[in-house]
């Protein structure tokens, strides 16, 4: 790739960007707040399939059940629907034969109970504690991780790298109102993999050209690494997304938010490592002293 | 990095097909298994339901702080303690003291005694107490007593769980504990799981108790199968353990669904004595609580069998038959989480699984060799090498496939080729420089080594936390994802490299390009 872009002079915008983006992705999570499924708040999940029946009909007959929230919508193809019922009373189990009598009892159609899923309130907050736990552990193994391979500089901007990912992907999740569950929980872990995974082959080129070209700075350094691996970044997000749209497309219902969350996810962390992690090493003055320090220390 | 030993060469490609054969072992027919390996489909491929249950051992620490109540006042008398205001509580026991010292010594004698049984074996006290008062102290189980009766509930609660299970005949259900209260149980093939959770929900707690006529001290008032209110005696003449079989039956006389039983002999005496002693008064048949019948005894039985009616459906008896033959739970069980995929879905699932992982991987191929083309069907032959390998890992571990596994899989596909681009990318650069092609190739591969270890071990890291913490299907795709970047490491770092050495090596230098 001979034509090269100049990165760094658009670092600043892009921080600027980012910070907007960040900011308001945080600010919807903690005021509008995460639409979290039936895994992480509790409660009863139903996908039926039946032929001649509409939403209104089985949202009047729950209705007629006295089951406080619920809420039932389209799935996937003609005639499959999707009913959730919030958590009210502690026994959930209890109202799975209710609603299954109740629906062959009263509505006229062969009913076909495809996926029966009940999570009680106390499941429910360990299963959203041990996913924030999962999250936070597998940033700190890769801020650990990264420290021990480069200095302490390449692993704190790497995590802010990460943070950036994991927060917007969430906020974009929280501005469309999109449901949180397990699968969500899997994806983003693999997008802090991934976005680290780009972030290293950029730091890894970062870190070669130092000790190649002392007499640049950190910004050119930065670039020229940028625009070394920019094919190879350029490619790998390529193929990455050609599965993922895939799933996406042709997966199925059930794996249509896990994919999107990765979708995101792969642009997100493909910026970041450029735009975000990149100018992190600036910002903490990083030279090639940096690394002959290290090196000091290891030999004495 | 291109110089291969023959012994290499050989230990490379033996280590491939070694795995890779395992992938076939999924596709060959039933009744020809020479090794009986395959990947195991997960409930949410093949439909069946999950369970969790929880132990509620309320009423049981209840139970068994009461019995501490006659040792513990025996063993303060013994040890000229004095107390007053001796109080049962829910999960407790207070009492005022005087001589305080003299009680925490004794407490915590570190001896054997009637209040903590077992420190000699276990160093750690059953009971614990706390003063909440000058002179009051309450005394609970410790942490290490809860433990233990928790413990031990749980394991004959699974033991019992199994029993239930195995009657209704399930094909090859999953019973396993899960933490300190918790039953998991995975049901292959299970469209409706309400019988299993009803037979479950019951603790089938039998007891044979009389039926008293006046409304006297120490009985409980119940309502009978005809809504009759009755008087039945506290005390238990014969319980659920006494039995050793249990069966439904039809009545001969009315074609009534009963359940017929079998005592011990134990059993056999303490029933024959009552039903001795107490012609023509009623016999409450209580289960639960809640009376299933409350015949009158016409005369003495002393054969050790017996017979239960009560306005059964056959199912019923059936259902009674077995949750007596299973024995009583010690606790009652609750379903804290359920999950049930219809073998339809499942179907759908595998059906949409598979579908975009062959287009994910068309897709893949076809783009890598319109980038690289030569060297493109190198990285393509690797990906393939790679998928037959991560199908064989499967294989040869029995691991479970899950939709998000499959997910995992087609994952795995889109960013196994990332080491190839890597790598080949570096090669780009370096014949840029280099004038040798080999020597390019060379450095290219050694450069690359580096960045390709560290990319991969930072989505290891993920997929093994991810594995730690997740739960069933998501613990699925953890696993593919983990064993897909160990065998993109191997096909990228030995088969690629590989094949690009035969080409390389036996290329004139001109020709080549990437």
């Amino acid at each position: 790739m001979d034509n090269r872009f100049n990165f760094s002079s658009k670092f600043r915008l892009a921080n600027i960007f980012s910070l907007i983006l960040f900011a308001t992705s945080l600010l919807f999570i903690l005021f509008k707040g995460l639409n979290y499924g039936i895994d992480f708040k509790g409660g009863t999940l139903i996908e039926l399939r039946a032929n001649n029946i509409s939403v209104s009909e089985i949202r009047s007959e729950l209705k007629n059940m006295n089951l406080g929230d619920v809420n039932v919508k389209k799935f996937g193809q003609d005639g499959d629907f999707l009913i959730k019922v919030e958590q009210k009373t502690n026994d959930g189990n209890k109202i799975i034969p209710q609603i299954k009598k109740n629906f062959s009892d009263n509505l006229n159609t062969q009913i076909n109970f495809r996926r029966v899923e009940n999570v009680g309130p106390k499941v429910s907050s360990e299963l959203l504690q041990s996913g924030i736990i999962a999250i936070s552990l597998s940033l700190a193994a890769m801020l650990f991780y990264i420290w021990i391979r480069f200095e302490w500089q390449f692993s704190i901007g790497s995590i802010i790298a990460l943070f950036h990912d994991v927060v917007i992907t969430l906020g974009i999740f929280s501005i469309l109102s999109l449901e949180i569950n397990l699968s969500i929980i899997a994806a983003v872990l693999t997008i802090v993999g991934y976005s680290m995974n780009d972030t290293v082959v950029i730091y890894d080129r970062i870190r070669e050209n130092l000790n190649k070209y002392n007499r640049l700075n950190i910004s050119e350094i930065a670039d020229l690494s940028i625009n070394d691996t920019l094919a190879r970044t350029i490619i790998t997000s390529i193929t990455t997304l050609l599965a993922l749209l895939s799933i996406f497309i042709l997966g199925g219902e059930i794996l249509r938010g896990f994919s999107f969350a990765m979708i995101l996810g792969v642009v997100i962390g493909t910026y970041s490592s450029i735009f975000v992690a990149s100018p992190m090493l600036k910002l903490f003055k990083v030279t090639y002293k940096t690394l002959e320090k290290e090196e000091e220390k290891i030999v004495s | 990095m291109l110089n291969f030993s023959k012994i290499n060469t050989l230990i490379i490609y033996f280590i491939f097909f070694f795995v890779a054969i395992f992938a076939f072992l999924n596709f060959q027919a039933k009744d020809s298994l020479y090794i009986d390996k395959k990947i195991n489909l997960g409930l949410d491929l093949q439909g069946g339901s999950y369970l969790l249950l929880e132990i509620n051992s309320d009423s049981l620490i209840q139970e068994k702080i009461q019995e501490k109540v006659i040792p513990l006042k025996k063993l303060l008398k013994e040890n000229k303690i004095d107390y007053s205001n001796f109080k049962i509580n829910n999960h407790s026991l207070t009492l005022s003291i005087n001589d305080f010292d003299k009680f925490d010594l004794l407490f915590n004698s570190r001896k054997d005694n009637l209040v903590n049984p077992y420190i000699d074996n276990y160093r750690s006290y059953e009971l614990a107490y706390k003063k909440i008062s000058d002179n009051q102290v309450e005394i609970i189980f410790s942490k290490y007593g809860l433990l233990t009766i928790n413990n031990s509930a749980l394991k004959q609660s699974i033991e019992i769980v199994r029993r239930r299970i195995d009657d209704v005949g399930t094909k090859e259900p999953t019973i396993l504990q899960r933490g300190e209260k918790r039953i998991l149980i995975e049901l292959p093939g299970l469209k409706d799981p309400e019988r299993i959770k009803a037979l479950l929900g019951k603790t089938a707690q039998l007891n044979f108790r009389l039926v008293s006529e006046s409304s006297e001290f120490g009985t409980d008032k119940l309502i009978s199968e005809n809504d009759e209110k009755l008087n039945v005696s506290k005390r238990i003449i014969m319980s659920g353990e006494n039995l050793i079989d249990a069966q439904p039956n039809i009545n001969n006389q009315n074609n009534e669904p009963t359940v017929s039983f079998t005592l011990n002999r134990l059993g056999a005496q303490k029933f024959g004595r009552a039903t001795t002693d107490n012609v023509g008064k009623r016999l409450a048949i209580v289960l639960d609580g809640e009376i299933v019948s409350a015949p009158t005894i016409n005369e003495a039985i002393t054969s050790g069998s017996g017979m239960i009616s009560g306005n059964f459906s056959f199912q019923e008896a059936t259902d009674l038959a077995l949750l007596l033959r299973s024995g009583a739970l010690p606790t009652p069980l609750k379903v804290v989480e359920e999950r049930t995929i219809g073998p339809d879905l499942g179907e759908d699932s595998i059906k949409s699984g598979t579908t975009s992982l062959i287009i994910g991987f068309i897709l893949v191929i076809l783009f890598m060799f319109y980038k690289y083309k030569i060297f493109g069907l190198i990285a393509n032959t690797a990906l393939i090498a790679n998928l037959l390998m991560l199908i064989g890992v499967l294989t040869i571990l029995e691991a479970t496939l899950t939709l998000p596994g499959i997910a995992g899989i087609i994952l795995t596909v889109g960013m196994a080729v990332d080491a190839n681009v890597l790598i080949f990318e570096r090669i780009r650069e370096e014949l840029k420089t280099e004038k040798s092609i080999i020597h390019a190739f060379d450095t290219g591969y050694a450069k690359a080594k580096i960045t390709v270890l560290d990319a991969n071990i930072t989505t290891l890291i993920a997929a093994i936390i991810l594995f730690a913490f997740g739960s069933g299907p998501v613990k699925g795709f953890a696993i593919t994802l983990g064993i897909g970047i160990i065998t993109t490491l191997f096909t990228a770092y030995f088969l690629a490299r590989h094949l690009t050495s035969l080409l390389v090596l036996n290329t004139k230098n001109k020709e080549i390009k990437i």
